[in-house]
């Protein structure tokens, strides 16, 4: 028989708003729902069956559990690729297309495929296509043409995603009886409860599931709690939410819309309920099939009357519930075939005797028969069960076009899973159960064994009360547990059936059937891990919600072992799909800005990344960046520039045991330098590997003002903390990098600059000489003064409260304009500390590089009895180093210009790399360091660098600093 | 249709004769005991009784085979390192590599793709010539491409200015591939066990037997075997496994962690790496973009995933592709990775005679698989430790005399 489905009246649906219709387009055609459906129920109700196609054998497929939980209903909806047609709600223009078909989700070619099935045996791609070797390309792009789902739109618009905290006393998750009980018992005693449902409505299976043989006791136990729930304002409710993970110390992301909660709560409560579990049968994923808590849904949610005439299975009452909501919805039921050879007596069976449907005992659907083009059910073919997972074909053959599965059910685990609890194989009700919870975590409702509705109730009531006093708040005595669980019986401990022609499917993601496991079990993937990732299974868009459980149970048969012993896969987050966007958010990325930012961009600067800093490069049009940067750093050398160097870092020292702290973070001697100097720093790691340098400052007997890299200041904070955590000097150690904005005023006019702006210190040679630090007021704002030579020429660094940089460099800059000062980037800077041959750490030094090998022999104390890294350079001291940072120049300039790392090449060894390297405008010549042979480092020595294009050019060792080797100019 | 899949079509008896064999009881003794059951244990088994002829041989894995990082890695292959030794090494992998679904007799899935270490500094640029110039030195193909390359070859990547970071240029690796990591696992356990191999799952080695500064035998839960020479494989429990033998490693190990989205119609060939950003992203041949960055901040014995880790990863991915902010996440998942202090693996002899160190794999160990077995197999059945592995011997720490790879290895694993 054809399958048609349509709209059911009033009373059923009670998510729909009639009152609203809503047009979307599916595959081009227009179709009409009503606010509050799903794209898969108005599809339902539109007569529309099929929604996409199938991974492998592209086979129709259509809803199977109205919940989310298989990969049949994923859709593309516009841009969006791999959608839930059963969770997410229409709206006005969707454009919606199935997924996975090539020409039309009615025609698919590779439908083809199902018909090779035997050609294509689970894991065919292992065994095939790559002999000969020169074949493989076309077969790779050919099956990653036919894998893969949804189509991504390169040119898709970034939608619009945010974040935000909540924090909570007790978050229940699931709102269903045992939800919704748990929230309005913790609330009694708690400060906030949030209560998650992924639903549009809260009330769990008391919206669509039936407990009576009238039908009435799930409206009334709903009405009962949300009357409850209203006159708590301490429950905050969030439907339509996800709670899309378990991560250490109660960290929950909750997903609603465009919005990523993240929630820290004091105690979880999970009422997460359970998966219904579909059986495996010849045929069991055609449109048309489906779990019996899909029909209720589609029944009592959206109206939906999901087939004309439906064959049920059962194994547990449950199904009987499902018969007579679907006699209600006008649904012929032609038969009950119950899996139990002797089902016992119960309500909702009793019930439905009364309707006069014919029930079959002992007896499984054991094939679906296709309707033409295999785009539904025409009829079905049963089978006597005669042991685990084999039944005996019988001559009964019923025609339906529906097929409703309640067989049994398996734990909502995986939040709890992910929070650190764990499951066991329960045999008694052939389920997983709980064994262990972690702390501050507690389960209520089916997912803890509590199937029956009173026994569900009861124990969300004793959920919420055991999460308060996990907090010491609990109200009153522990509820009572009594009520039967209902655990036992519902579920058909080997729901698989063989047969000899296949296409019984276990994972409907994937395409894969019971003999795929068979078979990979033969070859001797027996292990269950090994299972599942040689078949795929559960790997899929539902992560195994529905084949996991089948597939130890396969595995278990296989190796006539316990479901125990066999083992069970990892869970891992996210519980459900979640969109990159929502995990990304507003993608807030820090970006720090000295105090002088906006006047560098009002000097026209380019400005470039450094750690998290920007700077200025240069300043200027950058069609003339070379130019620029040669002025400036003209300038500087000849008249006076400005440069701001507030990124550089500042760590202030201070307390009695300053000097003998720094003494041992740096290599150099501290405890006699004078107050009012300073002295460079160099640090090495324990390796004696150089990791930082810079200058310490000592105002006083007991504090030092030292500057570290930009880049590096971090990392030397946390090691200073790290290392006095065990030593323990007296000292207070301080990251005031950001506190200081500070700018080098540089070139042989900088004193006449400055002495126009400070008063209150003597700046003469004398009074206050090159390595000199100074308290002093500047344009009237208190500043640190350092007299320093980084590059090469007298300066000062002029260091203030961050607020005030901006009047700094304001004062500075008009100051200076008579004297032709000039603003300088990083770019001069580098040229100019390079012809004084300082070097940068992490330009010139790499992860391995000594003091040794960068020539720095000066900066190592010889006579202090430790710090970090000596005893490592003691040792390397009496080694020979292989390699030596070296300053070179280029005189030839027909030659083509190195570029920095270009490799330092005698013979056919790699022997250096050029670590710097600059047109010197002031030197005349081209000018770099580069690391060298040993042997090669001696000045003089003509070493070979290759250039792009593989052409060799010819430098010669030279010593450093290249200009003013006496320092005359920085000591003016 | 492939020759291959009709003949297994046709085939009667399909599927025919195991392709892991059972796993047979415990001998009292081997010749040599492989402790870990991952690529590398199991690489070196086969090329052990391929190359050498050294058939009692016994591999014993705690859980499952490939189930530690070979099956939690992202299956990433290139030779584009920056020391002249580690490009030697990792290029012989390569080479392994490309021929190795033919060696196996198994489609291990090695796709070339093109790998592309994007620059956002200018730190980062000479970093990228750096390697391209030791690479092309060693005949390994690297070379820096600019922004106008980038637009050409990766079409779909963002390269506006006005984002955080923006890309300067790229290390461009045309030989970067992929392949299906269980694969290779899988491919080395069969035909090493066709040999008579032994391959022993859920055997844990919980002691080993050292007399006079010589391994002996191990202790495992299933019990005692005797052995002549071993070697542990044990990536994250390396450490561990060095303390039972009494030794220490400069080793710490730190949880790496990755992800997967939903399978989407191809769209990405080439595999992207962002070392500012600390991203890398490919897609695989099933469709899922694999997606990972570098490594937890702090070292711990443990593989659960965080939430601060994935928000900060897809933040960076949309700064490279913002187009798949609707693409769903799948799953998420972690490693322990055992890190040495110059991002190079350590490899060959120990102090105690007879066992044999391959680890140090931080998060570079899959690309090696082929090569480490070969060489390890090499050393361990001719005492002889070969030049390509002698840079990565466990003396080097104290000779001061690493392998420095951090430019190439901390994030592009």
């Amino acid at each position: 028989m054809t399958r048609m489905t349509s709209r059911l009246a009033e009373p059923f649906g009670s998510l729909i708003d009639r009152a609203k219709p809503i047009t979307f387009s599916f595959e081009g055609r227009s179709v009409q729902g009503f606010a509050g459906d799903t794209i898969a129920s108005a599809l339902l109700a539109s007569n529309i069956t099929m929604i996409s196609r199938s991974f492998k054998y592209h086979r129709p497929r259509g809803p199977m559990t109205m919940a989310g939980q298989d990969g049949n209903t994923l859709v593309q909806i516009g841009p969006e690729p791999n959608r839930l047609a059963d969770r997410v709600a229409i709206k006005e223009g969707l454009v919606v297309k199935g997924l996975n078909y090539w020409g039309s989700l009615e025609r698919d070619y590779f439908a083809l495929l199902g018909l090779f099935d035997r050609f294509l045996p689970v894991g065919f791609y292992y065994k095939a296509f790559y002999k000969p070797r020169w074949l493989w390309p076309f077969w790779e792009a050919v099956i990653r043409r036919v894998a893969g789902l949804g189509k991504v739109d390169v040119h898709a618009h970034h939608g619009y995603f945010d974040k935000e905290y909540l924090f909570c006393d007790v978050l229940v998750v699931g709102g269903g009886p045992a939800g919704l009980e748990a929230a309005l018992k913790a609330a009694e005693t708690a400060g906030e409860v949030i209560l998650v449902d992924e639903n549009a409505s809260l009330g769990g299976s008391l919206n669509y599931a039936r407990f009576d043989e009238v039908g009435a006791r799930a409206r009334v136990e709903r009405d009962r709690l949300i009357a409850a729930l209203d006159a708590r304002p301490n429950i905050r409710v969030m439907t339509d939410t996800v709670c899309n993970g378990a991560y250490a110390d109660n960290w929950y992301p909750l997903v609603k819309a465009n919005r990523l909660y993240k929630l820290r709560a004091k105690t979880a409560v999970f009422a997460t309920g359970s998966y219904e579990q579909p059986l495996t049968f010849r045929n069991n994923d055609l449109p048309g099939v489906m779990l019996g808590s899909a029909a209720q849904r589609l029944i009592k949610l959206y109206a939906v009357r999901p087939g004309q005439r439906a064959v049920v299975v059962a194994a547990n009452d449950d199904a009987y519930g499902v018969a007579l909501d679907l006699l209600d919805a006008g649904v012929e039921v032609a038969c009950v075939t119950d899996l139990r050879a002797d089902p016992p007596p119960a309500p909702l069976s009793a019930a439905l005797l009364k309707r006069h449907v014919p029930v079959i005992a002992g007896v499984t659907v054991y094939e679906a028969e296709a309707s033409a083009g295999g785009r539904g059910v025409c009829a079905v073919r049963l089978a006597k069960v005669t042991s685990e997972g084999i039944a005996q074909i019988m001559g009964d053959r019923f025609v339906c076009d529906l097929i409703a599965v309640s067989t049994g059910y398996a734990p909502t685990s995986p939040l709890i899973s992910q929070a650190g609890g764990t499951f066991g194989y329960d045999e008694a009700s052939a389920m997983l159960a709980i064994r262990s919870l972690p702390a501050d975590v507690v389960a209520a409702g089916s997912v803890n064994g509590a199937y029956a509705l009173d026994a569900a109730l009861e124990d969300g009531r004793h959920a919420g009360w055991q999460a308060m006093r996990s907090q010491r708040l609990a109200a009153g005595d522990e509820p009572r547990l009594s009520a039967e669980k209902g655990a036992r019986g519902i579920t058909w401990p080997f729901p698989i059936f063989s047969h000899p022609r296949g296409k019984n499917f276990v994972d409907f993601d994937e395409d894969i059937s019971v003999k795929d496991f068979e078979h990979a079990m033969l070859e001797g993937f027996e292990h269950v891990e090994l299972l599942k990732r040689f078949t795929t299974n559960g790997m899929g868009p539902s992560q195994g919600r529905a084949s996991s459980m089948p597939a130890i149970r396969l595995a278990a048969r296989h190796a006539k072992r316990t479901i125990d012993e066999t083992g069970t896969t990892t869970s891992r987050p996210p519980v459900t799909q979640v969109k990159i966007g929502h995990l990304a958010g507003r993608s807030f990325d820090p970006v720090r800005y000295t105090a002088m930012h906006f006047r560098h961009l009002e000097a026209g600067a380019r400005m470039m990344s450094a750690g998290l800093w920007l700077r200025p490069e240069f300043y200027g049009d950058p069609k003339q960046r070379a130019a620029l940067i040669t002025a400036e750093a003209k300038n500087v050398r000849e008249n006076v520039g400005l440069i701001d160097v507030s990124t550089l870092g500042g760590l202030d020292v201070r307390g009695p045991d300053a000097a003998e702290f720094l003494n041992r973070m740096y290599t150099f001697a501290y405890a006699k330098q004078p107050i009012g100097r300073s002295r460079y720093v160099l640090m090495t790691d324990q390796a004696g590997v150089i990791i930082d340098d810079g200058v310490a400052c000592r105002f006083h007997n007991d504090w030092f003002y030292v500057t570290a890299t930009t880049s590096g200041v971090d990392a030397v904070y946390r090691s200073m903390l790290w290392y006095n955590a065990q030593w323990r000097l007296k000292v207070d150690i301080t990251n005031v990098t950001a506190a200081y904005a500070g700018v080098n005023l540089a070139g042989p006019n900088a004193r006449k600059v400055l002495e126009k702006l400070c008063k209150d210190a003597d700046l003469s040679k004398d009074a206050f000489p090159y390595m000199g630090v100074r308290e002093a007021t500047v344009a009237g704002i208190k500043a640190l003064l350092l007299r320093v030579g980084f590059v090469g020429e007298l300066g000062y660094e002029i260091h203030v409260p961050a607020s005030r940089g901006e009047a700094l460099w304001d004062a500075l800059m008009i100051a200076g304009k008579e004297f032709g000062i000039r603003a300088f980037g990083v770019e001069a800077q580098r040229v100019l500390r390079l012809e004084k041959g300082h070097i940068i750490v992490s330009q010139d030094t790499d992860g391995l590089t000594t003091p040794w090998e960068a020539d720095m022999a000066w900066a190592i104390a010889k006579t202090k009895p430790f710090f970090v890294g000596q005893r490592s350079l003691e040792i390397q001291a009496k080694q020979k180093f292989a390699r030596k940072l070296v300053g070179f120049e280029i005189t030839d300039r027909a030659q083509a210009v190195p570029k920095e790392c270009h490799l330092v090449i005698r013979g056919t060894e790699i022997t250096g790399r050029v670590t710097s390297i600059a047109d010197s405008t002031s030197l005349g010549k081209i000018i770099g360091m580069a690391y060298v042979a040993a042997d090669q480092s001696e000045p003089g020595t003509t070493i070979d660098i290759r250039v792009d294009g593989g052409a060799m050019v010819k430098a010669t060792v030279v010593k450093m600093p290249f200009y003013d080797p006496d320092a005359a100019r920085q000591e003016l | 249709m492939a020759f291959g899949l009709i003949k297994y079509g046709l085939s009667p008896s399909y599927p025919g004769k195991r392709f892991l064999s059972r796993q047979p009881e415990l001998k009292s003794s081997y010749d040599v005991v492989i402790i870990g059951g991952g690529g590398h244990g199991l690489a070196c088994a086969y090329y052990l009784a391929k190359n050498h002829g050294v058939k009692n041989v016994a591999v014993f894995e705690k859980g499952y085979i490939g189930g530690g990082n070979t099956g939690r890695n992202t299956a990433i292959i290139r030779s584009n390192y920056l020391t002249p030794e580690g490009v030697a090494f990792y290029d012989e992998s390569v080479r392994l590599f490309q021929g190795l679904s033919e060696d196996l007799d198994f489609n291990i899935l090695y796709s070339e793709r093109g790998h592309f270490t994007l620059a956002h500094t200018d730190a980062a640029m000479r970093t990228s010539r750096w390697r391209a110039e030791v690479n092309k030195h060693l005949g390994v193909n690297s070379e820096v491409v600019d922004r106008e390359d980038l637009k050409r070859l990766v079409p779909t990547l963002n390269l506006s200015e006005d984002v955080r970071y923006p890309i300067l240029g790229a290390l461009y690796h045309p030989p970067g591939a992929i392949a299906r990591h269980d694969a290779v696992a899988w491919g080395y356990a069969g035909r090493a066990a066709e040999m008579g191999i032994e391959i022993h799952q859920g055997t844990e080695v919980t002691g080993l037997e050292i007399e006079n500064g010589a391994i002996t035998g191990v202790v495992t839960n299933r019990g005692r075997v005797g052995c002549g020479k071993a070697m542990q494989a044990v990536a994250g429990l390396s450490g561990v496994m060095a303390k039972m033998a009494g030794f220490k490693l400069p080793i710490k190990t730190v949880p790496l962690q990755a992800c997967v989205s939903m399978p989407l119609k191809p769209f990405l060939d080439p595999i992207i790496v962002s070392g500012s950003l600390h991203v890398y992203i490919s897609q695989g041949s099933r469709g899922e973009l694999v997606m990972g960055g570098s490594t937890d901040p702090y070292p711990r014995y443990q593989t659960k995933s965080t939430l601060d880790f994935i928000e900060g990863l897809m933040a960076h991915i949309l700064e490279l592709f913002p187009f798949l902010a609707d693409v769903p996440i799948l799953r998420q998942w972690a490693g322990m990775t055992d890190m040495t202090p110059d991002f190079s693996p350590v490899m060959g002899e120990t102090p105690v005679k007879n066992y044999y160190i391959d680890s140090g794999w931080g998060t570079w160990g899959f690309k090696a698989t082929p090569v480490c077995g070969k060489r390890m197999a090499e050393t361990i059945a001719t005492g002889q430790v070969p030049a390509l592995l002698q840079p990565f011997r466990l003396s080097r720490f104290e000779e001061y005399s690493l392998v420095g790879e951090k430019g190439a290895a901390s994030v592009g694993h």
